[in-house]
């Protein structure tokens, strides 16, 4: 009898192609998502060592980080930098015979939202790329974790990446959320109560109650900030959901392969008895709407709450980094949330970028307008996801509302392209970190769901959306 | 990867938990197609003012510590994005040797592959480290697998056997790997036998 196993167990041995004495293990990997920023170099190292490609139908290339949101982007980019490193990466795809989806293809979008809507992201599969947002794709039960460029390049010449094996770390969410709380309130909620650096070492398996009930999309943006709790890789067993979620997807498998690969993914799922190394168990229903107030994701309390007060904390660390963050973020201790004014919303991003997230933000916006104060900017993840919004005709609503409507990019998560803060301006952000000079120098980040998001672009301020909708 | 194996240099003192890559190395400078160049920029919202001018009471603008090869830094050092390109502004920079209470697994991964030996210690060893980085050489050996304070005391450190191995030699872990190149070719078809849709 073998000894019971987790999840990310299985996914591990299942493609360790050697171990050495000391653990160090090759592991093979089924998909590897590329982008600009972090390939130009591997691509480089290649050359320089005149090395070719292990084989190049495992991996796909698409433009996102650089990519201007603004309708003119296909004629007009207009930092060189940007654009060499665009075209860097067109001109490596085909040097080197890998598959790419140019900027004009409706396909284009945010690597780790069309992952999934290609039906190239399916449970089993090692997934990498060189984004630490790779984290996304474990919400099928595919073990995806973010690399560097060295192992990018390592990657393009072996198809595999020497790793220690991390430790399993169980997060476990029993019962239903409140109406009005979403994944990503979840998802901050587990940061705030592990910190950032909670799951270091550890791939966390998500399981519960809260996390079946989500949708695809929604687990999505719960193992998508699973590295901001420290962890490379968050999972969620796959079920019906997964599979229907799958079905019929360009990439996914057809006919009697599907059977058999659904065959295969039911098998994949943690063994009663299997042994995690840490677990953390929270109730779904003390979970309301969450709100970072600092520059460091675990920086997140209830929007009810109040600015924290470093005279409050006796650990001289905690003391300094809140009263750091406090002054980056040009707030006062003890202020309440609820009631902080921002000048601007971004809707968007690998975090909450789809078709769902949009639906829930116009929902909000839905005969109401954007406050005078506030520019909005509704960035789709992928030009399918803006497609699909148009169908609904979301669009029109967030144009009633005075938002502004995008075309699929990174857009003002990172700052990589024309859509950033200015220095001191505040923005409610359903992006994914609120590092101090994240979304542009001087700029204030404060992470939210898209509900929550729209609902600090009606009223002008942080508010608790649940004020504004009735949920 | 250039081989490590003693290294003596001045410490850098960082005191901060949770320093992330984007204050390591921000956004602006991920668009190089480079990998070196970068030492200029790092730190850059810490270390230049509005005007790109040097702030004076940042650690790596005071004289003593200009030529730093060894930074010694708070828990959860590098936590955030995977950008590679936060080594490759430390390596550019001079640093060799990061020392902190703990560091975010891509980063961690990431440093080794560029010869930036890490080492993690107790917060108390930290600490106590941080009390003297005044400027003076610390020694780092990677044989011995200690570091030399200013003041003679010895800490030891711990570190896997196939990094260090790696750093010692200044292996390169493609070569490493393609040696085993049969054993990758074995893994596909047996794979493909077993799960043909990952073949289409």
């Amino acid at each position: 009898m073998t000894q019971p196993r987790t999840l990310y167990d299985k996914l591990w041995d299942s493609h360790a192609v050697h171990q050495d004495d000391d653990g160090a293990t090759l592991i093979y990997i089924d998909l590897h998502l590329t982008h600009e920023v972090t390939t130009p170099q591997a691509y480089e190292g290649l050359r320089m060592s005149n090395r070719r490609m292990h084989r190049t139908d495992k991996t796909i290339a698409v433009p996102d980080h650089n990519v201007p949101s603004t309708p003119d982007r296909l004629e007009k980019i207009d930092d060189p930098e940007s654009r060499l490193q665009l075209e860097t990466l067109k001109q490596n795809s085909k040097d080197f015979g890998v598959e790419y989806i140019p900027m004009d293809d409706i396909r284009q979008g945010i690597v780790h939202i069309i992952g999934p809507e290609q039906g190239l992201t399916q449970p089993g599969k090692t997934i990498v790329c060189g984004d630490s947002h790779t984290a996304t794709h474990g919400a099928f039960g595919a073990l995806a974790f973010g690399i560097g460029t060295s192992d990018v390049e390592h990657t393009l010449a072996t198809q595999t990446l020497s790793m220690q094996k991390s430790k399993n770390m169980l997060v476990r969410v029993d019962g239903k959320l409140p109406l009005g709380t979403t994944s990503k309130d979840l998802i901050l909620a587990i940061i705030g109560r592990i910190g950032t650096a909670g799951g270091t070492g550890h791939v966390i398996e998500y399981q519960g109650e809260a996390f079946t009930d989500l949708s695809m999309e929604g687990r999505m943006t719960v193992c998508n900030m699973t590295i901001e709790g420290g962890a490379r890789a968050g999972l969620v067993a796959p079920d019906e959901k997964t599979f229907e979620y799958l079905k019929g997807k360009p990439r996914s498998p057809k006919s009697t392969a599907w059977e058999a690969a659904v065959e295969f993914w039911k098998t994949l799922k943690t063994d009663d008895g299997a042994k995690f190394d840490k677990e953390v168990i929270i109730n779904a229903d003390e979970i309301i709407p969450h709100v970072t107030w600092g520059t460091s994701p675990e920086d997140v309390l209830p929007i009810t709450g109040v600015v924290p007060n470093p005279d409050n904390f006796d650990d001289p660390n905690k003391k300094a980094s809140i009263s750091r963050s406090l002054e980056y973020m040009g707030l006062e201790a003890d202020t309440a949330l609820d009631g902080i004014s921002v000048d601007k919303v971004f809707i968007g991003s690998c975090t909450n970028g789809r078709i769902e997230d949009l639906r829930a933000a116009a929902a909000v916006v839905e005969g109401r307008k954007v406050a005078d104060t506030v520019q909005m900017l509704v960035v789709p993840g992928s030009g399918l996801v803006k497609h699909q919004a148009e169908e609904e005709g979301l669009n029109e609503i967030f144009l009633a509302a005075g938002a502004d409507w995008r075309e699929p990019s990174c857009s003002m998560c990172l700052g990589m392209n024309p859509d950033i803060l200015q220095p001191g301006e505040r923005c409610a952000s359903t992006s994914n970190r609120n590092f101090e000079g994240r979304q542009g120098r001087g700029g204030r980040t404060h992470l939210l769901s898209p509900e929550m998001a729209a609902a600090a672009a009606v009223t002008g301020h942080l508010t608790d959306v649940r004020k504004v909708v009735s949920p | 990867m250039e081989k490590f194996s003693v290294l003596t240099g001045v410490t850098a003192p960082m005191p901060m938990v949770n320093v992330d890559t984007d204050m390591i190395m921000p956004k602006q400078f991920l668009k190089t197609i480079k990998r070196t160049g970068l030492g200029i920029s790092v730190f850059y919202d810490m270390r230049y003012d509005e005007t790109e001018a040097e702030r004076p009471e940042f650690i790596l603008n005071q004289d003593a510590y200009r030529n730093s090869k060894i930074l010694i830094a708070g828990r959860n050092f590098g936590c955030g994005s995977s950008r590679e390109h936060a080594p490759w502004g430390l390596l550019d920079f001079g640093f060799r040797c990061m020392i902190a209470p703990s560091f975010a697994d891509i980063f961690y991964n990431n440093c080794f592959k560029n010869g930036i030996l890490c080492i993690t210690l107790s917060e108390e060893q930290v600490e106590a480290l941080t009390a003297q980085a005044d400027g003076s050489d610390f020694t780092v050996d990677l044989e011995k697998m200690e570091i030399t304070a200013p003041d003679g005391s010895v800490t030891p450190f711990d570190l896997d056997p196939t990094r260090r191995h790696n750093m010692l030699n200044g292996l390169d872990d493609i070569a490493l790997t393609l040696e085993r190149l049969d054993k990758i070719k074995a893994f596909e078809a047996k794979q493909q036998a077993e799960q043909p849709w990952l073949y289409t």
